[in-house]
């Protein structure tokens, strides 16, 4: 394979990053106020109030003025596979844009047809037709999140596929495997509840406003209503798959895993950190911990169900560990380029038409193909993702996962009796919140794709591999424009957004 | 079902497919074609806004439909996918920009404190009427020209020209096309103007900009079609896969594909008859000419696809490698995959079941200015 500038592959993955906060700062807002504006809608045709048609075309404005920007981010990011990513493209085209064009079929168009109707349909359409064209957009909305994590599933965990030397890519074998693997179901879950959260805390925020500022009060305490049971629920939800996602993370990804809880020696009875501080030695060049606050033997109960597993560390995954059956990666490294030749030779006996050297590469490629994907690197620690992000950006979003139960519960406890106004703390509380969830969200896919570097998909492709030939220049140039544009386009939308609110109900 | 077809056919079943998509994102461009004539039509703040409500509801449906046709067209024949988007890798910027801030523009525009300005707004979606019709039908149209690449056996491709696909746009070819689909897109939102407006001044404007956009339309076509019955092609040999140059390849193409052929002059004459019935009849063919030239569209695009993929020939040409070109059979996905993705495929009829109803219930009468008046508007 081609070896590319490496500051090509770093521009090329900031864009790619850039590009998806952006896209993510819109999506997780989509998911779940299509819900809750359902939700508000479907109040409305049950009670005839027109309190709650006035709250369901209030946040269905704010909807729309974030689905505008969602839609235009997330182009940007389907064009990227081919520009930016091409080798990658071809590598596992046949799996990953399966799930592209489904979603484009089954989720897109349901989205913006019934958008159309949600938006302009008030006056055209009957009552009961336009709850429904509501319902189908929160579905729509949710199937688009279902498709593209699938995609992203497989690549933390590459299953139903075998590996083709004719066409040198990967090819799907099963399509069930890929679309039920755990990793998936569970990522879908998480992902889709961490929207949901993200959205009640959004209302119960944005409401709390208008009650500080004492305007609106009947209508945003009637939204808090709906949000925060919402949110409650769901919260509890987000812990549940978030306590799945570690596990799935432990067994598929030991050494995100590792790095996520910065263990470098592997042991039983592993504490949970709850909170530290890392610095890294001078000396041995690792992550210490300055600080920490741990809570004994629950590490190794959590991910593995028992008090006595053994967590392996990053050494143990680095350097291998004969007593757990973990191989070196150096040896990895070794069957890695025992694959790659395997596969030049196929190719070059092909085309000689020489049956027996063929099957021959064949038989060695198909022994080693598990670790092709190192044969591209040469030194084994290169496979260690960068700690300190992994290990921050988890602990910031499991401890803000606790705080919105906390919040969601209380103000559910004032909004039921009647008293929320009176509690300044837990208005200001909620504002708060706001951001804080935000943060939160993107946090996790840091863990998520930061903890998996080097890979693009795990032990089978890195990410230096994956990039396109392209001048590094015209990547820059990229990047740059993205980052600016879309920052205007934010800025835009985070105005109006403040002024529809400001317009009120 | 579909697992029991040979590769090959469920290769051509899915090249039916992205033509399809292909060929409604053509037609569905009148969004981008209106976009382009919202100063000459609209000669008042208010007549603006009333353009671009009667054809900002329907935005998405372009948008989703160029998702959609990229998605398609990565899921089934990756090659191409990873081949022509990293290596024109300026042209599909630019395409993706124009697109980009289409999206914002309708949502933003008139909106209170929404930064840019209305204008800026505005001049967004005449980028996108511009750019986004004319360089996605010149990209189409190096698929009768061929671009400038090479790939290795590992499928990587290496791009010979610095200028990255934008030297597509200087062949007159190419150029003509991307000009054709312009006026084209400009033409059919005008039909739909007379469909949808009820407002006496912008019609009259659309009926003088109908005879206006006629004629460069006629003639970039002419010139396309003329050029490239002409042409030679990129064949295959079936026998050995080898690609070589054949003297009228796309004129023995619809010679060797009669139903191809008639459903591409079928095409050529709906869409003139849509433009001149309204032009000698306005009051009989004011509300159908649309589906005339809409429907008409449809099928030439459709068929034009077929020529650059059917009957032995290289869809996207290599001219800096003959050997390296594209064809349905060496760029698609597995025989597995494109199964799964058939079964898929019969949601289409679904999908498109429930958007004409959505559509016509959404459409029950002309859009007039006092119409802006209701809460959502653009
Ligand atoms: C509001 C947002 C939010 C909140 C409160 C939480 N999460 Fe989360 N988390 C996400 C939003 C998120 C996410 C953005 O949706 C991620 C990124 C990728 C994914 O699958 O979900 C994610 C990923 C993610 C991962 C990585 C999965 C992987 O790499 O495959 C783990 C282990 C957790 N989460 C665990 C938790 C736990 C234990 C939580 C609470 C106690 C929690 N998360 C709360
Ligand atoms: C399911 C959808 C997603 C897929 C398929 C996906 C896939 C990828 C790919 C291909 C890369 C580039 C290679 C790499 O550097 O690893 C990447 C990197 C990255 N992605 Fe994701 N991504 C998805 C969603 C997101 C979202 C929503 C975010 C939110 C911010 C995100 C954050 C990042 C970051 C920060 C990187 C750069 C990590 C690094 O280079 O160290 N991803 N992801
Ligand atoms: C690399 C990964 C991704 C790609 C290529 C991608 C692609 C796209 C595209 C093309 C659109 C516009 C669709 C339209 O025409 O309506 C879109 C919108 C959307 N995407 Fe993404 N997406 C990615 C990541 C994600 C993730 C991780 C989620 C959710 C979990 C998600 C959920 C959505 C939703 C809900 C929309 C609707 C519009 C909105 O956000 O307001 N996407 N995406």
């Amino acid at each position: 394979m081609t070896n590319f500038d490496p500051t090509l592959i770093d521009w090329s993955r900031a864009q790619f990053a850039i590009t998806a906060f952006y896209h993510w700062c819109f999506v997780p807002l989509t998911l779940g106020l299509s819900f809750i504006v359902a939700f508000m809608e479907s109040l409305y045709i049950k009670t005839g109030n027109e309190e709650w048609k006035k709250i369901t075309k209030f946040w269905m404005k704010l909807f729309g003025i974030n689905f505008a920007i969602g839609v235009a981010t997330g182009i940007v990011m389907e064009f990227e596979f081919g520009t930016n990513w091409s080798n990658y493209s071809w590598f596992v085209g046949d799996i990953f844009g399966a799930p592209l064009a489904v979603e484009g079929i089954m989720a897109f168009f349901i989205e913006s047809t019934f958008v159309a109707v949600m938006f302009f349909g008030w006056n055209k359409v009957s009552k009961k037709f336009h709850l429904l064209a509501t319902w189908l957009t929160a579905i729509g909305a949710n199937l688009s999140a279902l498709w593209i994590l699938v995609a992203n599933s497989w690549m933390q965990y590459p299953t139903g596929v075998h590996f083709n030397p004719d066409t040198v890519r990967n090819e799907m074998t099963n399509f069930w495997e890929v679309l039920f693997s755990p990793v998936a179901i569970n990522k879908f879950l998480h992902t889709i509840t961490s929207g949901f959260v993200l959205a009640a805390v959004f209302v119960v925020g944005v409401s709390a406003w208008f009650l500080l500022k004492n305007k609106e009060t009947v209508l945003a305490k009637k939204s808090i209503l709906v949000a925060t049971i919402f949110g409650l629920i769901m919260s509890v939800f987000i812990i549940i798959t978030g306590d799945q996602s570690a596990k799935l993370m432990a067994k598929y990804q030991p050494m995100k895993f590792a790095a996520m809880e910065n263990i470098y020696e592997g042991r039983t009875k592993a504490p949970l950190v709850v909170i530290g501080a890392l610095t890294k030695d001078k000396i041995s060049n690792k992550e210490e911990f300055a600080f920490k606050l741990e809570i004994p033997n629950i590490l190794s109960t959590m991910a593995f169900q028992k008090k006595d597993a053994f967590v392996p560390g990053i050494k143990d995954i680095v350097y291998g560990n004969s007593e757990l059956g973990i191989i070196p990666t150096s040896e990895r490294i070794q069957k890695g380029k025992l694959a790659l030749e395997a596969l030049k030779d196929y190719s070059e006996a092909k085309k000689n038409n020489d049956e027996f050297a063929m099957n021959e590469s064949f038989n060695i490629l198909n022994d080693n193909y598990r670790h092709m994907g190192y044969g591209h690197f040469s030194d084994p620690e290169e496979i260690i993702p960068p700690i300190k992000a992994t290990f921050y950006s988890f602990r910031f979003m499991v401890a803000s996962g606790f705080w919105f139960i906390i919040l969601f519960i209380f103000a559910l406890i004032y909004i039921l009796r009647n008293k929320i106004e009176e509690k300044r703390w837990i208005l200001y509380a909620a504002i708060i919140s706001i951001p804080i969830v935000y943060i939160s969200s993107q946090l996790g896919w840091v863990v998520t794709e930061v903890g998996r570097q080097p890979w693009i998909i795990q032990d089978l492709m890195s990410v230096s591999t994956a990039v396109s030939n392209i001048s590094t220049g015209s990547v820059i140039t990229t990047f740059m424009f993205f980052a600016v544009l879309f920052a205007i386009l934010v800025i835009a939308e985070i105005k109006i957004l403040l002024k529809q609110i400001k317009l009120g109900f | 079902m579909f697992e029991n077809l040979s590769h090959t056919a469920l290769q051509q079943y899915w090249w039916i497919l992205v033509s399809i998509l292909g060929a409604l994102l053509v037609f569905l461009m009148f969004i981008q074609g209106g976009q382009s004539l919202i100063y000459q039509l609209g000669k008042t703040d208010k007549n603006r806004s009333l353009l671009i409500n009667t054809i900002g509801s329907k935005w998405e449906f372009t948008f989703t439909t160029l998702v959609t046709f990229g998605g398609a067209f990565f899921a089934s024949f990756p090659l191409f996918y990873s081949t022509s988007f990293s290596g024109a890798y300026w042209v599909w910027f630019l395409i993706l920009i124009a697109f980009v801030v289409q999206a914002v523009a309708y949502e933003f525009r008139s909106k209170p404190e929404n930064l840019l300005g209305k204008q800026t707004y505005d001049i967004f979606l005449f980028i996108n009427g511009l750019l986004g019709t004319i360089l996605v039908g010149a990209a189409v149209g190096t698929f009768f020209t061929g671009s400038h690449f090479i790939i290795d056996g590992e499928r990587h491709s290496q791009w010979t020209m610095v200028t990255r696909g934008l030297e597509a746009a200087l062949n007159i070819q190419n150029l003509s096309l991307g000009l054709t689909v312009f006026f084209l897109s400009r033409i059919l939102a005008i039909l739909y103007v007379f469909k949808n407006v009820d407002n006496d001044e912008i019609v009259q404007l659309a009926r003088k900009q109908l005879i206006y956009n006629s004629i460069p339309f006629v003639f970039f076509f002419l010139l396309f079609a003329f050029l490239l019955m002409l042409s030679e092609g990129f064949a295959v040999n079936p026998n050995t896969n080898e690609v070589f140059m054949e003297p009228f390849k796309y004129f023995n193409n619809l010679i060797g594909m009669p139903l191809v052929a008639f459903l591409f002059f079928l095409g050529v004459i709906l869409v003139l008859l849509g433009i001149v019935f309204p032009i000698l009849k306005y009051e009989k063919y004011s509300n159908k000419a649309i589906w005339y030239s809409g429907l008409g569209t449809v099928l030439t695009v459709f068929s034009l696809f077929l020529l650059a993929g059917f009957n032995n020939t290289a869809y996207y040409p290599s001219v800096a490698d003959l050997q390296s070109s594209l064809t349905i059979a060496n760029s698609s996905s597995s025989h597995y995959t494109l199964t799964a993705m058939s079964y898929v495929s019969l949601f289409i009829p679904i999908v498109l079941t429930y958007i004409y109803f959505v559509w016509r219930a959404l459409n029950t009468k002309k859009i007039e200015l006092k119409d802006l008046e209701e809460e959502h508007v653009y």
